[in-house]
């Protein structure tokens, strides 16, 4: 499987998620949010932007309570929890939030 | 909440046992296992070309290791008492999500190259030749059963399935034919050490935001320690107790149990999940390399005791085979159960008095109990006879004031699966995942309705993620399961907390 973005090819997983980290560019969040029929907003690129930040420094998603922490102090505690993500990311901050910053898949009993 | 591209059962006031309607469940397979999360298994890395044989092979070696798994395939008489127990089976109405219809599939190989009948009168005894087609099948409907066991309840020959399902996954994958779920989660524990692939950073980095966030909300300072050589207790838990919700809720109630018990504790980088999904996939090397993590961590760490987190099938392996697997635990207090589950560790303290709590702060809820299938049909706690339904109940009436069960037939010992255990939890199941769920969801509603219930509380990380997506599909909120450590957690009151008496004498500036 691939996606289009600016005219080049990216290949993705079954389940859609960047085969190669490296490949990413903000063009495939908004080809990938557009297939779910999302449009990104501002709010939207905080979490994309945070997701990625993180996963540089640590090399994985940050949990959703460091997530939510984040969110919270940025934006003010009443946007600081899961109802506000979710409502940006209907498919859970976790894995869609991860697959259109190009972040691998979170795994496990989550 | 996804859109659903399959139909949600309705729910109704009960679960009728459908008419069969073949193959309903058919087009439904896992993604399967990529070379990558198979080679680091031992697993080939994808489907061998004389997989006809090679399969053969496998469950010729797995009948002569497993006396279980050669009994199970002779026993069965084709009684019926399994047929309407399985919530896969009772949602999708295909005859292959029976039990024995599950079984059969396996069955009626070995009855073809193993028996003689089957040898010589196929037609007569339901034996068939292994094709593609059957290959195909085990791997779509070995991968609809959560393993759960609740079949082997009213088996009156004591048939696993689970068993059966286990071993049919072990020859996919000795075949070259696994399941991208499991394998690639197995691959990550040898790696990372946890099924998340959390690394050590990110683990201290969540846990200090833990430690933060407790003295925020009582002004005492709870320790999550991490790899503290010394500390008189190793604890191993789900790595979604670090990552998701409500689980991490647990793990707080975890911390501040350890500390109001004013005993060491510490969890472990290396030894960093209690999962070990080599059960799921019926691999005894994998289970039993993953489970020797947990040795190793114990020795290094030089603790006297190991308490598992709440995880439902960890406390299987942890209580039926942690000790042939990994032990002998001789180095450990021979004082405590080898291991023990954090809800035995809490109710003892429960027990002695040594917690205070304030159960109005779960006021605001009215909480029932899953039974989380591992622990309801494999394990104990405690030393009497259903102390894992008891102390875990004990535990939640201990810090809450309204608590009901659900309709006796679907907890305890015939508690009905999440529908999402034995290696189901992927997005790729989703379908199967909400379907199986459909009788836990009418009790839940019952009480609901009848009860006036408003949350169900469980101790299984599987569990807790599995409502927590399947929820929404019936109409309920993903919040409506909570951990019962976070209940815990809530009403814990720690020396020398915060409360609202201390706010209440601030305000009014101390007349003592």
């Amino acid at each position: 499987m691939a996606i289009e973005v600016n005219g080049k090819s990216f290949e993705t997983d079954e389940e859609g998620y960047l085969v190669n980290l490296s490949d990413w560019e903000p063009g495939v969040a908004d080809v990938m949010a557009k297939e779910d029929d999302l449009e990104l907003t501002e709010e939207h690129w905080d979490i994309i932007n945070f997701l990625r930040e993180y996963y540089e420094e640590y090399q994985i998603a940050p949990a959703v309570r460091v997530l939510t922490k984040a969110v919270g102090k940025k934006l003010g505690k009443e946007k600081g929890n899961s109802k506000y993500l979710y409502a940006l990311f209907p498919y859970g901050p976790g894995k869609q939030a991860c697959r259109f910053a190009g972040l691998p898949k979170p795994t496990g009993c989550i | 909440m996804a859109k659903a591209n399959f139909d949600v059962p309705e729910l109704k006031e009960y679960v009728d046992v459908p008419e069969l309607v073949e193959g309903t469940m058919a087009h439904l397979s896992p993604f399967i296992a990529k070379p990558d999360h198979n080679i680091p298994l031992g697993f080939p890395g994808e489907l061998v070309e004389d997989w006809h044989d090679k399969a053969l092979e496998k469950l010729d070696d797995l009948r002569s290791r497993y006396r279980s798994l050669q009994v199970y395939l002779d026993a069965c008489v084709k009684c019926g008492a399994c047929t309407d127990k399985c919530h896969y089976y009772l949602s999708t109405k295909d005859p292959k999500n029976m039990p024995v219809g599950r079984q059969d599939l396996l069955r009626k190989v070995y009855r073809r190259y193993n028996t003689f009948a089957g040898k010589y009168f196929p037609w007569l005894v339901g034996a068939e030749d292994l094709t593609r087609e059957t290959l195909d099948d085990w791997y779509s409907y070995y991968h609809q059963c959560s393993q759960c066991r609740r079949c082997s309840v009213f088996c009156p020959y004591g048939i696993d399935t689970a068993e059966i399902s286990m071993a049919a996954r072990e020859i996919l994958d000795s075949v070259g034919y696994g399941q991208k779920y499991c394998n690639e989660i197995i691959a990550k524990v040898h790696e990372k050490g946890n099924n998340l692939g959390l690394p050590g950073p990110a683990i201290l980095d969540t846990l200090e935001g833990l430690e933060e966030d407790v003295e925020e909300e009582t002004g005492v300072v709870v320790k999550f320690p991490l790899d503290v050589k010394g500390a008189d207790i190793l604890l191993v838990t789900p790595s979604a107790d670090f990552f998701a919700e409500p689980h991490v809720d647990g793990l707080i109630g975890y911390g501040k149990v350890f500390h109001e018990a004013g005993i060491s504790w510490t969890l472990s980088t290396t030894a960093s999940e209690a999962g070990n999904f080599g059960m799921f996939i019926g691999s005894y090397e994998n289970m039993r390399k993953v489970a020797m993590r947990i040795r190793t961590a114990a020795l290094e760490l030089g603790v006297k005791r190991i308490v598992f987190g709440e995880c439902g099938h960890a406390w299987r392996v942890a209580y039926a085979f942690l000790n042939t697997l990994a032990g002998p635990f001789d180095f450990l207090d021979p004082k405590y159960p080898v291991p023990q589950h954090i809800c035995e560790f809490t109710y003892d303290l429960i027990q002695q008095g040594k917690l205070n709590f304030d159960k109005s702060a779960n006021d605001d809820m009215t909480l029932t109990f899953h039974d989380s299938c591992n622990v309801a049909r494999a394990t104990r706690m405690g030393d009497k006879p259903g102390g894992q339904f008891d102390i875990p109940r004990a535990v939640i009436k201990a810090v809450c004031n309204n608590y009901v069960d659900m309709d006796h037939e679907t907890i305890g010992e015939k508690t009905f699966c999440c529908g999402g255990g034995g290696g189901l939890l992927t997005d790729d199941l989703m379908e199967i995942r909400v379907k199986g769920a459909l009788p836990r969801m009418t009790a839940l509603q019952n009480a609901i309705k009848e009860e006036g219930v408003t949350h169900m509380a469980a101790i299984c990380a599987i569990c807790k993620s599995q409502f927590t997506k399947v929820l929404p599909y019936y109409g309920m909120d993903m919040d409506q399961i909570v951990s019962v450590h976070q209940l815990v957690s809530n009403a814990i009151i720690l020396t020398g907390q915060n409360t609202d008496e201390d706010d209440a004498d601030d305000e009014s500036d101390g007349d003592e």
